[in-house]
């Protein structure tokens, strides 16, 4: 399984992804932004996390002009996996290729520590490994995690189970951490292929860490 | 010429920047007066142009483009000089 990870100016999750992968067995290869291609036999296409082009102007919003975003477009539209943690999120939030945006955290605050998560769906390759309502212990790291989209937006992603994670405490009750609309963490693209979320499955893969919960979940693009 | 952009959350979004700045507000004796907050960004572009008309078509593209995320933002474009 071949996995291309791309890496723009302020990236800083890049290599814990490469680990991540290469742990279950991948080969891996960082793509730097001003690249116009990615490799053609890419299985899926990761945007880690960090503060591409610090943050300036909006989260997201200005790497979704890098050279290699055509790209990764054009990889999206002929079903290709792509998969956004955290700043990837909010990139293929700016990109399109994920309805909705995200503000600040309501809190106004940087928040970084582990959170529990309740799955919704898991007609998804992202997912299938994990059971419906399962809670799972990821840790977060963002400052704009506020997930936002218009009423009729939000009716489309409920319609067709494109909501995949919500924040929860440890029982599974649903918790809002960052004012995030209906405690969203995680969602996908009618079409099944992009899937974007706040927390850090990368993170959360050795009992050293704290958590081997995301490990499932990066498995599932491997079945 | 420059073109002044301001861009801001559309009504109705939740503005939790202009919420908490209205509460210290109201803290600093300022109730009775301060009525709503509304915390935007201003971006200050200075161009090469004598055309205001065509400028601002430019600028608009600028939005829609980049400047502002109309997902959850509104702008509004006045050239000057």
């Amino acid at each position: 399984m071949k996995i291309s990870v791309l890496q723009f100016p302020g990236t800083n999750c890049e290599y814990d992804a490469k680990y991540a992968f290469e742990q279950l067995g991948c080969v891996v290869e960082i793509i730097w932004h001003k690249e116009k291609q990615i490799p053609s036999d890419t299985d899926l296409l990761v945007i880690p996390g960090g503060f591409s082009y610090g943050d300036y102007l909006r989260s997201g919003a200005i790497a979704r002009f890098a050279n290699v975003m055509d790209s990764v477009q054009s990889y999206a539209a002929n079903g290709g996996k792509v998969l956004g943690i955290c700043n990837g999120f909010q990139i293929l939030l700016e990109a399109g290729l994920l309805p909705g945006a995200m503000k600040r955290n309501d809190s106004l605050h940087f928040i970084s520590k582990y959170h529990t998560l309740k799955v919704i769906n898991t007609d998804n390759k992202f997912l299938s490994l994990m059971k419906k309502d399962q809670v799972v212990n990821i840790p977060v790291a963002h400052h704009d995690g506020n997930y936002y989209i218009d009423e009729a937006g939000l009716k489309e992603l409920e319609e067709n189970n494109q909501i995949l994670l919500k924040y929860c405490d440890k029982d599974g009750n649903l918790v809002n951490m960052n004012g995030s609309l209906l405690n969203i963490a995680g969602i996908c693209n009618k079409e099944r292929n992009v899937f974007g979320l706040m927390p850090h499955p990368e993170r959360a893969i050795e009992e050293l860490l704290g958590s081997v919960d995301g490990v499932n979940m990066l498995k599932g693009f491997l079945q | 010429m420059k073109a002044i952009v301001n861009v801001a959350l559309k009504q109705g979004v939740l503005d939790d920047q202009g919420k908490a700045t209205h509460h210290a507000l109201d803290t600093l004796g300022f109730k009775e007066l301060v009525k709503n907050v509304r915390i935007g960004k201003q971006i200050i572009i200075e161009l090469n142009s004598t055309d205001k008309e065509s400028a601002k078509e430019e600028v608009t593209k600028m939005c829609q483009k980049l400047l502002a995320n109309t997902v959850i933002e509104d702008y509004d474009i006045e050239i000057v000089g």
